[in-house]
């Protein structure tokens, strides 16, 4: 058996790797799916605490944490794309005005 | 040993799809490479007795949210990004050993606790799959489960509002104020 501290572990890496890719990255869409790989791993840490304490409830926690991503990637993406119009990059440093 | 031999390569699989995230030059690129992670997680969710939660980590995360990225990073035409520093010089450097700095508490607290090192038994019958996930779901958690539904709906009217608006010809816009 594989110790769930394992598990634990590749979480944290996954959720440092993600941190790091938000701050290092200039691409908005690459942040943003570093922000997804970020919630990828507490997902993971949901599952493997399920796992440890046979409680259906964490692999539900990751369910819904699923559905909350989704919601937010259409939002998201619908935001880059219109500032993308009025901005024309994706460069997060284009961002930095309120006042399109 | 034949799981934690899986683990170990599935680990790095998906660590290794993580670091490739980090540092791809091209935007498609990262996300293949993050569709690769969302392949390794579950996998390592079947290893964790979540069947249902991994096929649904590969139609919902690795299918329809990942083909949405593409689609938008295709449509942006934003592949290419030159990335030359920002204008914070030592931004980098600091997120490296922030990022250092935060994998090192956290394993401290990983390892130091006690209860993370037992052997577990084996799952009961039926643990993580369709049927019991449903009947969690449907009885602990409906109220949680409509409000989900609702989230949905105000997320896809909210896209759809902001990709509208501001756009094309004047009868376009009428027709989307009739509409609103």
């Amino acid at each position: 058996m594989v110790p769930t501290s394992f598990y634990i572990f590749l979480a944290a890496l996954l959720f440092t790797i993600g941190a790091v890719a938000v701050l290092f990255r200039r691409n908005t869409l690459v942040i943003y799916m570093a922000v997804e790989l970020m919630l990828n791993a507490a997902n993971l840490a949901f599952v493997a605490f399920a796992r440890q304490f046979e409680a259906l409830d964490g692999q539900l926690f990751v369910f819904f944490v699923m559905t909350v991503a989704a919601a937010e990637v259409a939002v998201g993406l619908a935001l880059i794309v219109t500032i993308f119009r009025t901005k024309h990059s994706v460069d997060i440093d284009a961002m930095r005005e309120l006042k399109g | 040993m034949g799981l934690m031999t899986l683990f170990i390569i599935t680990g790095a699989v998906a660590v290794a799809a993580a670091l490739g995230l980090l540092f791809a030059r091209n935007a498609v690129y990262a996300a293949l490479f993050l569709v690769l992670n969302m392949f390794a997680l579950a996998v390592l969710y079947l290893s964790l007795g979540a069947p249902f939660i991994a096929m649904v980590q590969i139609t919902v995360y690795a299918g329809a949210i990942m083909v949405l990225f593409l689609f938008v990073i295709m449509l942006l035409g934003a592949e290419q990004l030159k990335e030359d520093g920002g204008p914070i010089a030592w931004q980098r450097p600091l997120a490296l050993v922030l990022g250092l700095v935060l994998l090192g508490e956290l394993a401290y607290f990983v390892f130091a606790a006690p209860a993370g090192r037992a052997r577990l038994l084996p799952p009961p019958e039926g643990f993580g799959d369709p049927h019991t996930v449903g009947l969690t779901l449907f009885q602990q958690y409906l109220l949680p489960f409509e409000v989900t539904s609702v989230l949905l709906l105000v997320a896809m009217i909210g896209a759809i509002v902001l990709v509208r608006h501001g756009k094309g010809t004047a009868a376009d816009s009428a027709a989307g104020s009739d509409a609103e």
